[in-house]
């Protein structure tokens, strides 16, 4: 029963969280908040806006989100992972708005007891962040053209097909 | 005829040029009101790349829609 009530205590105060902001992602204090005597691992991700996408010199990328159910699926994919890989503390960031090149867009970070579990729930909250929350961003290139990632493509390609 | 919110985001919204509109459709599904936007707006994203939701709820293409409800289209995301 002690055992019983101690790992239900200590479930209590492990919350996941996941956070939207239009203010920079600061990884350093998120992971010292993250901080378990009893984990001996912290896997942290961090998506960055990078300067080139598929031959386009990108400029900036502008982020959309649906904050509601951005925030509610994505509160699943991290109680996904804390139950599949046994970490004690998943959370996530993730900016929206205009960002630069170097901006950090996205923050995954996860405490274990172990390496394993870490890395393993780390990778699968980035994979399925990036296909499951209503988020959208907008590249906006060098040569002052704009399009939508995955939505351009996509449509060019029904279009052709039909 | 059953009166549908709906709301538009990202490129969808931009095609639409606007972020919601009150219509009054003959549909049944979730994926009936896609169709129907689509046709007014012309998109060509097919539903499976595509997310709906319905009053703030993740939904499926045939879950059926109410008068009143309102349908949050999603083109394909990209986050992270």
């Amino acid at each position: 029963m002690t055992a019983i009530l101690c790992c239900c205590f200590l479930r209590s105060r492990v919350a996941d969280m996941m956070r939207m902001t239009t203010h920079a992602i600061e990884p350093d204090a998120l992971r010292k908040a993250l901080f378990d005597p009893a984990a001996g691992a912290y896997c942290g991700f961090e998506g960055w806006v990078r300067d080139e996408n598929e031959g386009h010199k990108v400029l900036r990328l502008e982020y959309e989100a649906y904050e509601p159910l951005a925030i509610s699926e994505c509160e699943k994919i991290l109680a996904e992972a804390r139950d599949r890989y046994e970490c004690r503390q998943a959370q996530c960031v993730h900016r929206t708005g205009m960002l630069e090149i170097g901006d950090c867009a996205v923050w995954v970070g996860v405490v274990a007891a172990h390496r394993d579990e870490a890395f393993r729930a780390c990778r699968y909250i980035i994979d399925e962040l990036k296909v499951r929350l209503p988020i959208w961003k907008k590249e906006h290139y060098v040569d002052g053209h704009s399009g939508w990632v995955n939505c351009e493509r996509c449509a060019a390609h029904t279009q052709a097909a039909s | 005829m059953k009166t549908i919110t709906v709301r538009y985001f990202a490129i969808f919204r931009e095609r639409a040029g606007c972020a919601e509109e009150t219509l009054t459709l003959h549909v049944a599904t979730a994926g009936d009101v896609f169709r129907e936007t689509r046709l007014r707006h012309g998109s060509a994203e097919p539903t499976g790349h595509c997310k709906v939701a319905i009053n703030d709820a993740m939904a499926d293409w045939d879950s059926p829609v109410d008068d009143g409800d309102t349908v949050l289209l999603f083109p394909p995301v990209a986050g992270g």
